[in-house]
């Protein structure tokens, strides 16, 4: 059992002589070789025990980085120098990267350990992990069930204490869900505010990279490491990061919105319940509480696979066995090179949405989805801007569902997709959200709480999750 | 071509920037390196790199706008052009699509039947090259990835153009545009200037347009010029004969002299153009706009109008002096040397283009120094060497880039013009040339050409051309 419940709380114990940060690395290894059942990790780095030994040092010399002896595992879709990078794809089964991502180097350059690259959605698609070239992972929770995706991984190696934290990807809810799903918290910060350099695109205008923790005080500290202007990406954003860490306690009474449209049908009726719980808690508290809607909330989910499956299609493109992908071994010319080394490469559900992207960018279709998904794209826009006129923040459910059952939707990828019906809205508009979890249903899965805000407003996010947490969830954190 | 037929050609021309680095990386732009030593993670298109525009391109693309009387946007963006292919790493170009940076520009050309005409340019944008394929290095094709990434502006003209001739003329001018400004070096036969173009015919007076096709694999100008006539005359050919012009591409072979179909697998791309996620829009605002314009350089008609006006040359010697660059600035740095603004044009026009044409030389390498032909120019105006000596002097220039004054001096050809010892050989000359002193006398003065040519002859050249002539006639007038 872990010591501690956050990084700073780990320091400490180290700085006093309580905790060996190499016996920790080693623990963290050998939970990782225990639990090897939920296939959270593709790749362990052995190294990281020895480099362990270095970092105690430098704590104990009082010069050391921000996330010193923080053992974080990184999605496989995040680049790092000399290692694999697969992206959970047969297609990039023996590649290794030649060049660490902007956010990742940014926590080794504050002196982290990456203990490993952990398991997803084949190229981030999918919200089960069941879409893996290297086998699917199982919810720490029960492993009977998923742990929800595509950062099912990362979201089960920290639910299962394999890592102090770790990074995932969010394009549509893939931070967010198996947060909620695995009962930790996980944040999908601003367009702009992470540099996606490192970071294999899935759709471009919609990636995010953000941290999973146990606690609030870890996922601020991780924020703050990640965030801020990369010459490397164009998109990040110049504007000024806030002292995330020493600011979010200061708790202000926001103004909270509830859209109606995320309370209505499909929403399973226990998790309806346990938010209304917290909602009027947050009410007798002081908090304002208005209801707000979004009208072009239902259109979400069928833009979001428009946009993203467009920009996939072409994203996904470099993958074509000339340079670094594995090669079909068949022999033949160069269009049977291409089609072979595709249709053997990529999984099913990858294929599915290259074609779909293919076809919605067509000549004489790209007007009729491409185009019109844009203009909904700035609806849905619009209609959050709208709302943050009123509220500070808003509150939905994170999945109109707990947790379902390895297999149970494979069958069906609608279904599948309307997992992220409450998560895709945040990507389209570009604006933050979070994962809180508080509590469980009667089955014992977790059920999660989405905060979201305007653009650049993580810190309204994460003072009301740390009032939630230090208020309402005391015992009820895993 | 047929006189019931009228053309309709629009050029599609790519130019390569002079950039030090590509469009979207660090990586050196360099022709000539090592296969794949001047590439990264970001042109090589591994997987999480993103773009970075290189500002330079958007300069060099503004400049260009500039020069050929574009608007230039303040807001563009870029596009991804969708397509599979070996020296494509990432599986598209980014390239402009909709809202390209220049738009609505025109260049001037002048016919060789003296008439003006002005032919529209519908854009410019800016794109990058892919890189090389190399398939003859043993079984397997290799690529190259040097050339991927590096900045191209693609330059599309309007449908104004009537005949061969005149797009040869508009291309000639764009290439005189890009090499004036900088920008690109111009050269069609390396490739970095390319050009594609669409061609279709229709009766005259016809208002409709033709189904067009595109022509392909011109590597040099007047290649350009061979292959849209042999185009026309083959689209005419078919309508003649009572046939239908296919939308088709067809690529020109220089060696037969006519124009091949393309394999059609090789055509009919849905690129699925959209606009580029990764990277913001371009915009130009009126501050860096200023900026850009302020650095413009002097254009080949400003040049060619200054040279009338400044240096009174005719209207055929600036013509010739400017419309390179290079030669327009080693005319200038004569100038430097001498005053003698017409001697200057015509050693240029004359002795040094001759000698570059036949060795196949770039001006900039040309063996004599500007101030040396200004040197020689100055010692015939000073009455120290002939006009005749000079052209012997030029040769000893070609091969010691030195004074010419000193070689001058080494081989003495300093030009006699002591009247004593000129009037000794006059007096030798008439001496032994009676015959010709008698018609002289009798009234056929042509005769004295005869003469000074002897006087000439004796002095190898140097003795001082006007003394000769007025001392034999001041001796011949003697004899009567
Ligand atoms: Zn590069």
């Amino acid at each position: 059992m872990l010591q501690y419940k956050t990084h700073s709380q780990k320091l400490n114990l180290i700085k006093n002589g309580k905790l060996s940060l190499t016996e920790n690395v080693e623990y963290f290894r050998d939970s990782i070789n225990k639990n090897a059942d939920l296939n959270a990790f593709n790749f362990v780095f052995e190294e990281v025990v020895e480099e362990s030994r270095k970092i105690e040092e430098k704590i104990h010399d009082g010069k050391y980085g921000k996330l010193a002896g923080m053992v974080i595992a990184v999605k496989d879709v995040l680049a790092l120098k000399d290692k694999p990078l697969t992206c959970s794809s047969n297609i990039l089964k023996k590649f290794k990267s030649i060049y660490t991502a902007t956010a990742v180097q940014k926590l080794l350059d504050e002196d982290a350990l990456i203990i490993g690259k952990t398991n997803c959605d084949e190229f981030a698609m999918g919200s089960s992990n069941e879409n893996s070239a290297r086998g699917v992972v199982k919810n720490p929770v029960n492993t009977e069930f998923v742990p929800g995706g595509s950062s099912g991984g990362s979201a089960a190696a920290v639910a299962a204490g394999l890592c102090d934290a770790s990074l995932g990807t969010d394009t549509g809810g893939s931070i967010r869900q198996p947060a909620s799903f695995c009962g930790i918290y996980g944040f999908k910060p601003t367009y702009g505010r992470v540099s996606r350099f490192g970071l294999t695109a899935f759709a471009s205008s919609f990636d995010t990279i953000g941290p999973f923790a146990r606690s609030v005080d870890d996922i601020s500290l991780l924020l703050q490491v990640i965030s801020g202007k990369d010459k490397y990406d164009s998109t990040s954003s110049d504007k000024e990061v806030p002292d995330f860490l020493s600011e979010y306690q200061n708790a202000t009474k926001l103004k909270i919105g509830l859209p109606q449209e995320f309370f209505s049908d499909g929403l399973d009726p226990e998790i309806r319940d346990i938010l209304y719980d917290y909602i009027s808690k947050l009410k007798t508290d002081g908090f304002e509480i208005i209801d707000i809607h979004l009208p072009h909330h239902e259109y979400s989910i069928a833009a979001y696979y428009i946009l993203t499956t467009a920009e996939a299609s072409t994203n996904l493109a470099r993958y074509d066995g000339v340079r670094y992908t594995t090669r079909s071994g068949k022999k033949d010319d160069l269009i049977n090179m291409y089609t072979n080394t595709r249709s053997e490469g990529f999984g099913d559900e990858v294929k599915r949405r290259i074609m779909l992207g293919t076809y919605v960018l067509s000549a004489g279709y790209y007007d009729a989805y491409y185009a019109k998904a844009q203009k909904v794209r700035r609806l849905i826009q619009k209609d959050f801007f709208d709302a943050f006129e009123k509220v500070d923040v808003i509150i939905t459910p994170t999945s109109p569902f707990t947790a379902f059952k390895l297999g149970e939707k494979t069958s069906d990828p609608l279904q599948m997709y309307l997992s992220d019906i409450y998560t895709t809205s945040a990507n389209l508009a570009g604006i933050p959200g979070i994962n809180v979890p508080v509590g469980s249903a009667g089955n014992g899965l977790p059920i999660g709480m989405q905060i979201l805000a305007n653009q650049f407003e993580e810190l309204k996010l994460l003072r009301l999750s740390s009032y939630i947490e230090s208020n309402y969830l005391k015992n009820e954190v895993v | 071509m047929n006189q019931k037929y009228e053309a309709v050609i629009g050029l599609e021309v790519h130019v390569q920037l002079l950039t030090k680095t590509k469009t979207f990386c660090g990586c050196r732009n360099k022709f000539g390196s090592p296969p794949n030593t001047n590439v990264c993670p970001v042109c090589m298109g591994h997987p999480g790199i993103l773009p970075v525009l290189n500002k330079k391109v958007v300069e060099f693309a503004v400049l260009l706008g500039l020069a050929t009387n574009c608007e230039i946007n303040k807001r563009s963006i870029f596009a991804r052009k969708n397509y599979f292919y070996p020296d494509l790493p990432k599986g598209w170009q980014t390239s402009q699509f909709e809202l390209p940076i220049c738009e609505h520009g025109f260049i001037d050309i002048v016919k060789s039947d003296g008439l003006e005409k002005r032919l529209g340019i519908t854009r410019i944008h800016m794109e990058e090259d892919a890189g090389k394929l190399i398939h003859d290095q043993g079984t397997d094709s290799l690529i190259d990835l040097n050339r991927c990434g590096t900045p191209l502006l693609e330059i599309v003209s309007e449908p104004d153009m009537r005949s061969a001739e005149e797009a040869y003329l508009y291309l000639v001018k764009l290439k005189q545009i890009v090499t004036y400004l900088g920008i690109c070096d111009g050269n069609m036969e390396e490739g970095s200037l390319r050009c594609d173009a669409n061609v279709s015919i229709r009766l005259k007076g016809e208002k409709k347009l033709g189904t067009k096709t595109e022509v392909k694999n011109m590597n040099s100008f007047r290649n350009v010029e061979k292959a849209i006539e042999a185009e026309i005359d083959r689209q005419i050919d078919i309508i003649e004969d009572g046939g239908k012009i296919i939308q088709q591409t067809l690529l020109w072979d220089a060696d037969s002299g006519d124009v091949k179909p393309m394999r059609s697998k090789e055509e009919s791309h849905d690129y699925r153009y959209f606009p580029e996620p990764d990277l913001m829009p371009v915009l130009v605002n009126d501050d860096w706009r200023k900026s850009i314009s302020e650095s413009l350089p002097e254009l080949p008609e400003h040049r060619k109008k200054r040279f009338i006006d400044k240096y009174k040359l005719p209207e055929y010697d600036a013509e010739l002096l400017t419309a390179e660059k290079p030669v327009a600035d080693f005319y200038e740095a004569v100038l430097n040397t001498t005053d003698d603004f017409k001697s200057a044009s015509n050693w240029i026009m004359g002795d040094v283009l001759k000698i570059i044409n036949e060795r196949k030389i770039k001006i900039e390498d040309f063996p004599v120094s500007p101030e040396n032909i200004g040197r020689l120019i100055n010692l015939i105006n000073e009455g120290l060497i002939s006009s005749k000596i000079a052209k012997e002097v030029f040769p000893v220039l070609l091969d010691e880039n030195k004074d010419p004054r000193t070689i001058v001096e080494e081989k003495s050809l300093l030009q006699i013009s002591d009247d004593s010892f000129i009037e000794e050989v006059v007096g030798n000359i008439l001496g032994n040339n009676m015959d010709q002193v008698k018609q002289y006398l009798d009234g056929k003065e042509k005769v004295i050409g005869f003469l000074v040519g002897q006087v000439m002859r004796e002095t190898k050249g140097k003795a001082n051309p006007a003394a000769v002539n007025k001392i034999l006639k001041e001796k011949l007038e003697a004899f009567r």
